[in-house]
C-alpha cells in the first residue's frame, strides 16, 4: 500500500527570547506509520510537538494536514483536527474509573450519564486495538501500564488521526513496553499515524518505521528504521562529540562490608508497608543496583537510609554499627550521599542560586561559616570551582538553579554530594529525564566513585543503564527483594522477569 | 494564564526599580480614586491632600507624631515580616503585643522595688518574653502537630486581648478612673523623647532590630536555614536542618518584637496599661510587612508613612471632612497598593494585532479544513 502524506511541517521556527529551539524544521509525516523522534533533551523536540498540539505557535513556517494548510490554534483545535498527546505524566483522575476519565475527556458529560453505552464504546474499542482496559475499573487501581493504556484510548475514542507519545516507555517495565509496541503497532495497521519521543536508540531502531533526529533546533538526520544504525543515530544525537566509555576497575576481591540491612520494614506516607523485610548487604567498592519499576518500595528504601524515614522494623548496620535510629544530619556526617529522585522536589532548591545550593549540607563548616556568619568570598570561589570541574553551564551563579537545564541541575547535585567523598552514594534514578550527554557525565562520575573505594546505590528501571553500571542488582517488586544476582551472570529477560513479580 | 485576549505571566526576576516605582505609581492612584469621594462630599482634593501632606511630613511636629503612631506598627510589621521569612503566617502580632504588654506592665506596676533603669530592662525582657511565649504555643503545635499556624494565632488574638480587657476592667483598673485603664508606671519608666526632637526614643529599638533582622537574615547561617525551610522543607530536612527548631525559634522571634510593640506602647506613649491596647497595630502590621515586601529596613520607613496617613487623615477631619471619609482614604489607599503588588510579580499583556496577522491568512483554510473532517 502506498502511505500518503497525512501532516507536512515546513521551515517550522520558534524562537524563545533569544534561543532559537526550533530552527526551520521540516517533518512530513505518513499515513499509518511509526515515527520516532529522537534527540537531546533542548533539541527541539517538545516545542515541535507542542507546536504541533496547538500549546505553541511558529514564528514562521506552515502547516499542511491532509493537504491543506493549518494553523493550530489552541489543543482544543488540534483535538478538533485529530491530534492528541499522552503526556509523560498522566493525566487521569484517579478516584473516576476508566470509562468515566475517557468520557471526561472527549467532553461527553451529560447532565445523566449513560455508564452503560460508556463502557460499551470503549470495549468495543479495545477489542478493535488490543488494548486491554477494564472499563469499570477505578484508576488509581490501575498498574502505570494500564494507566497509559487508559491515556491512548482517551485519544481513541477522541478519533484522534495523529497520536503523539512523550518518551511513552520510560515508565514501564521490559514486558509492558514490548506489550505498548505492540498495540501502537497494531494502531498503525489500522491506518493511525504515531509519532513518539524517545531518548533510547534501540527501542527506536526495533518498533519504528522511520526516525527524524533533531540536534540543537533542527533536523540532524532522517532516515528509515531499517537504515538506522547505531553509529549513525548517536554521531546524529551527540554529534562530533566522543562519548568517553567509563572505565570500570575489576572489583577488589577483599573489599570489606560496608551496610548491613537486615529484615527493614518502612512505611510509605500513607502508612501502608511499602518495604516488607528487606535484606541486602553492600560492599565497598561496589554498585549495586536496585532495579523495578518505580514505586514498588524505592523512594522509601532511599529515604530510609538517608535517615529521612523511619525504620518500622528491622535494622540498618554501617560497618557493624547500629545507625537505625540516627537521623539525617547523623548520617550525612557518616558519609552517606544522597541522590534524590525529584530533585527539584527535594536536594536542590530551585528558587535559590548556585552558591546557596552548593553550600545546602556543608554551611555549617568553617570553610563556609564563621561565627554563624556566612563567607561569601569562599562560597562564591567554591562555587566557581564546581561550574569549572564540572562543566556546569548556567547563566551566572546568582541566578536561581530552577533557570537552568535538567542535565546541568542534575550535574550540580551529583557534584556536591560527592564533593565530601562519602563512603555510600544513594543515587535515585540519577539520569532521568536527561539526555545522553549529561547522563554520560553522570555515569562517569559514579563510576569514578566506585573505583575510588565508594559504595553506591543505585536506583534504577533502565535495563541499560544497570547492565551497564552495576556489579551486583537486586529486584525489588511489591516492597520484597525479589533476587540478587551479579550483573555478569544474568540477563535483561530474568530481570524483567523478576522485575513483574514473577519468581525465580 | 490566558484570559480571553489578555495574557498573564509570571515574572521571573522583579528590577529593583519597579519595586520602588511600583507602589509609588499606586499611591498616587489611591489619591485619585479618593479624590472622588473627596468631591462627591463636597471638599477639594488638592487642598485636602497638601493639607493631609504638609501636617505629618513638613513639621518636625508631624514627622515626629507619624513617628511615635508608626512605632508599634513598624515593630508587628517586623514581627509578622521575620515569620513570613519562613513561609509561617503570624497574624498574631496583635494578641502578642497584648501578652507583652500584660507580662511587661504587670511588673512595672507591681514588680519589687530595684533600680529605675534595670526595673526598666527586666520589664523590656518581660514584655518580649510575653509576645515569645504567646507566639511559641502556636509554634509548638505547628512544629509538632502541623497545626495551621495561621487560625491559631488569630484565635489566641482574642484570648490575650480578651485577658487585657479583663485586667483593665478588673483587677488593675486605677482608682478615681471610669475608663479601662491601670495606674500610671513610675515616673522614671517613662520613655523619654530625643532631645527637643520630640520623637520618641523607641524608635532606637525599632531601628536597631530592624538592623538586626536585617543582618540575620542576609548574612548569617540561620537566616540561610530559614531560607531553605522557606523554599522546601523536604529539601531543609534532606539536609539535616532542624526545621521544629527553627519554627519555634522563629515564631518565637516574630512574637517577642510584637512584644516589644507593647512596650514602647506602654513606656513611651500610654504610661498605663490599658484595654484594646494594640488598637489593631498586629492586623496593620501585617498590611505594612506585605507592601515592604519583608524587608526590615523597608518596614521602618513604610510604618512612618503608615503613622503619616493616620495622624493627616485625622487632621483633616479638622477641616470639616467626615472622619468616615478620611478613614475610607487610609482603605482606598491601601487597597491600591496591595492590588499594585500583583503588577509587580505577573506580567500583562494583550494579544496585539500585530501577533494575529500571520493566522489571520488561513483562517478559511482551518473551515475548510473542517468541512473535509465532516
Amino acid at each position: 500500500m502506498e502511505k500518503s502524506v497525512i501532516l507536512e511541517m515546513k521551515d517550522i521556527t520558534k524562537r524563545f527570547g533569544k534561543t532559537l529551539a526550533n530552527d526551520h524544521i521540516n517533518l512530513r509525516l505518513y499515513q499509518g506509520e511509526i515515527h520516532a523522534l529522537l534527540g537531546e533533551n533542548g533539541a527541539g523536540k517538545s516545542t515541535l510537538m507542542n507546536i504541533l498540539l496547538g500549546i505553541y505557535r511558529p514564528n514562521s513556517g506552515e502547516i499542511f494536514y491532509k493537504g491543506k494548510r493549518v494553523s493550530i490554534k489552541s489543543p482544543k483545535h488540534a483535538v478538533e483536527l485529530g491530534i492528541g498527546m499522552v503526556h509523560q505524566h498522566f493525566e487521569l483522575i484517579p478516584t473516576l474509573s476508566v470509562a468515566e476519565n475517557i468520557f471526561l475527556s472527549i467532553g461527553q458529560c451529560k447532565f445523566i450519564l449513560n455508564k452503560k453505552n460508556m463502557e460499551e464504546t470503549i470495549a468495543r474499542y479495545a477489542e478493535k486495538f488490543g488494548l486491554a482496559v477494564d472499563p469499570a475499573a477505578k484508576v488509581w487501581q490501575l498498574s502505570v501500564g494500564e494507566q497509559q493504556r487508559v491515556e491512548i484510548m482517551k485519544l481513541l475514542c477522541r478519533d484522534c488521526e495523529i497520536m503523539i507519545l512523550d518518551e511513552p516507555s520510560a515508565v514501564l517495565t521490559p514486558q509492558e513496553s514490548k506489550e505498548m509496541f505492540r498495540t501502537l503497532r497494531k494502531m498503525a495497521d489500522e491506518g493511525k499515524t504515531v509519532i513518539f519521543i524517545s531518548h533510547k536508540m534501540s527501542e527506536v531502531m526495533e518498533h519504528a518505521d522511520r526516525i527524524t533526529v533533531l540536534k540543537g533546533g533542527k533536523v540532524e538526520d532522517e532516515m528509515l528504521a531499517k537504515d538506522a544504525t547505531v553509529e549513525r543515530l548517536t554521531k546524529a544525537v551527540v554529534g562530533l562529540r566522543s562519548l568517553e566509555k567509563t572505565v570500570r576497575s575489576p572489583i577488589k576481591e577483599n573489599s570489606s562490608l560496608l551496610l548491613e540491612i537486615e529484615h527493614l520494614c518502612v512505611h510509605n506516607d500513607k502508612g501502608i508497608d511499602a518495604l516488607k523485610d528487606v535484606s541486602f548487604s553492600l560492599r565497598q567498592g561496589e554498585i549495586f543496583a536496585i532495579a523495578g519499576v518505580a514505586g514498588n518500595g524505592q523512594r522509601e528504601l532511599a529515604e530510609a537510609l538517608a535517615g529521612l524515614r523511619k525504620v518500622k522494623s528491622g535494622c540498618i548496620r554501617m560497618n557493624g554499627r547500629d545507625i537505625t535510629k540516627s537521623n539525617a544530619r547523623q548520617r550525612m556526617e557518616m558519609g552517606i550521599s544522597f541522590i534524590p529522585e525529584d530533585r527539584l522536589q527535594m536536594g536542590l532548591i530551585p528558587g535559590m542560586n548556585m552558591k546557596q545550593n552548593i553550600i545546602l549540607k556543608k554551611f555549617r563548616e568553617p570553610e563556609y561559616s564563621r561565627f554563624g556568619f556566612l563567607r561569601n568570598k569562599s562560597i562564591k570561589a567554591v562555587t566557581e570551582k564546581y561550574v569549572e570541574t564540572y562543566d556546569i553551564k548556567n547563566g551566572g551563579i546568582e541566578l536561581p538553579v530552577s533557570m537552568m537545564s535538567g542535565g546541568n541541575q542534575q550535574k550540580l547535585l551529583v557534584a556536591r554530594e560527592i564533593q565530601c567523598d562519602p563512603v555510600l552514594i544513594i543515587a535515585a534514578y540519577p539520569v532521568r529525564g536527561l539526555d545522553i550527554g549529561a547522563s554520560e557525565a553522570i555515569h562517569r562520575i559514579l563510576m569514578e566513585q566506585r573505583n575510588r573505594g565508594a559504595c553506591v546505590l543505585l536506583i534504577s528501571e533502565e535495563l541499560d543503564e544497570i547492565f551497564d553500571m552495576s556489579d551486583r542488582v537486586a529486584v525489588l517488586c511489591d516492597g520484597k527483594v525479589m533476587g540478587i544476582r551479579n550483573t555478569s551472570e544474568t540477563d535483561y529477560d530474568e530481570i524483567g522477569r523478576l522485575m513483574s513479580g514473577e519468581t525465580a | 494564564m490566558d484570559i480571553g485576549a489578555i495574557q498573564i505571566e509570571k515574572k521571573q526576576v522583579v528590577p529593583l526599580i519597579n519595586k520602588i516605582l511600583n507602589p509609588i505609581i499606586f499611591v498616587l492612584l489611591g489619591l485619585a480614586f479618593g479624590s472622588i469621594m473627596i468631591i462627591a462630599v463636597g471638599f477639594n482634593p488638592i487642598t485636602v491632600y497638601s493639607k493631609m501632606i504638609s501636617y505629618s511630613f513638613f513639621r518636625l511636629r508631624g514627622i515626629s507624631g507619624s513617628i511615635k503612631a508608626g512605632l508599634p506598627l513598624m515593630l508587628c510589621g517586623l514581627s509578622v515580616s521575620v515569620a513570613f521569612k519562613m513561609n509561617l503566617n503570624n497574624i498574631g502580632a496583635e494578641g502578642q503585643y497584648a501578652m507583652g504588654a500584660i507580662l511587661g506592665g504587670w511588673f512595672a506596676l507591681f514588680g519589687p522595688e530595684m533600680p529605675i533603669m534595670l526595673k526598666l530592662i527586666v520589664m523590656f525582657l518581660l514584655c518580649a518574653a510575653g509576645g515569645a511565649l504567646w507566639a511559641m504555643i502556636a509554634a509548638a503545635l505547628k512544629a509538632y502537630w502541623n497545626v495551621n499556624e495561621t487560625i491559631v494565632t488569630l484565635m489566641l488574638n482574642y484570648v490575650a486581648l480578651l485577658f487585657l480587657d479583663y485586667l483593665c476592667y478588673g483587677p488593675w483598673m486605677a482608682k478615681k478612673q471610669t475608663t479601662a485603664i491601670s495606674e500610671s508606671i513610675p515616673k522614671g519608666m517613662h520613655l523619654p523623647d530625643i532631645g527637643n526632637t520630640g520623637i520618641n526614643a523607641g524608635i532606637l529599638i525599632a531601628v536597631l532590630i530592624a538592623v538586626f533582622l536585617y543582618i540575620y537574615l542576609r548574612m548569617t547561617t540561620a537566616g540561610y536555614q530559614m531560607e531553605v525551610i522557606r523554599n522546601s522543607r523536604k529539601t531543609a530536612e534532606y539536609a539535616g536542618i532542624n526545621v521544629r527548631k527553627h519554627i519555634l525559634m522563629v515564631l518565637g522571634l516574630s512574637g517577642a518584637i510584637a512584644g516589644l510593640a507593647g512596650f514602647v506602647q506602654v513606656t513611651g506613649v500610654v504610661h498605663r496599661v490599658q484595654a484594646q491596647l494594640p488598637g489593631g497595630s498586629g492586623y496593620t502590621g501585617i498590611v505594612i510587612a506585605y507592601l515592604s515586601q519583608f524587608n526590615p529596613i523597608a518596614v521602618i520607613i513604610v510604618s512612618i508613612l503608615f503613622g503619616g496617613l493616620v495622624n493627616s487623615c485625622a487632621a483633616v477631619q479638622i477641616m470639616g471632612v467626615p472622619s468616615q471619609i478620611a478613614t475610607m482614604l487610609q482603605g482606598s489607599i491601601m487597597i491600591f497598593v496591595i492590588a499594585g503588588e500583583f503588577f509587580n510579580h505577573y506580567k500583562v499583556s494583550f494579544n496585539s494585532a500585530k501577533r494575529d496577522r500571520y493566522y489571520k491568512i488561513d483562517r478559511n483554510q482551518h473551515k475548510e479544513i473542517e468541512g473535509v473532517k465532516q
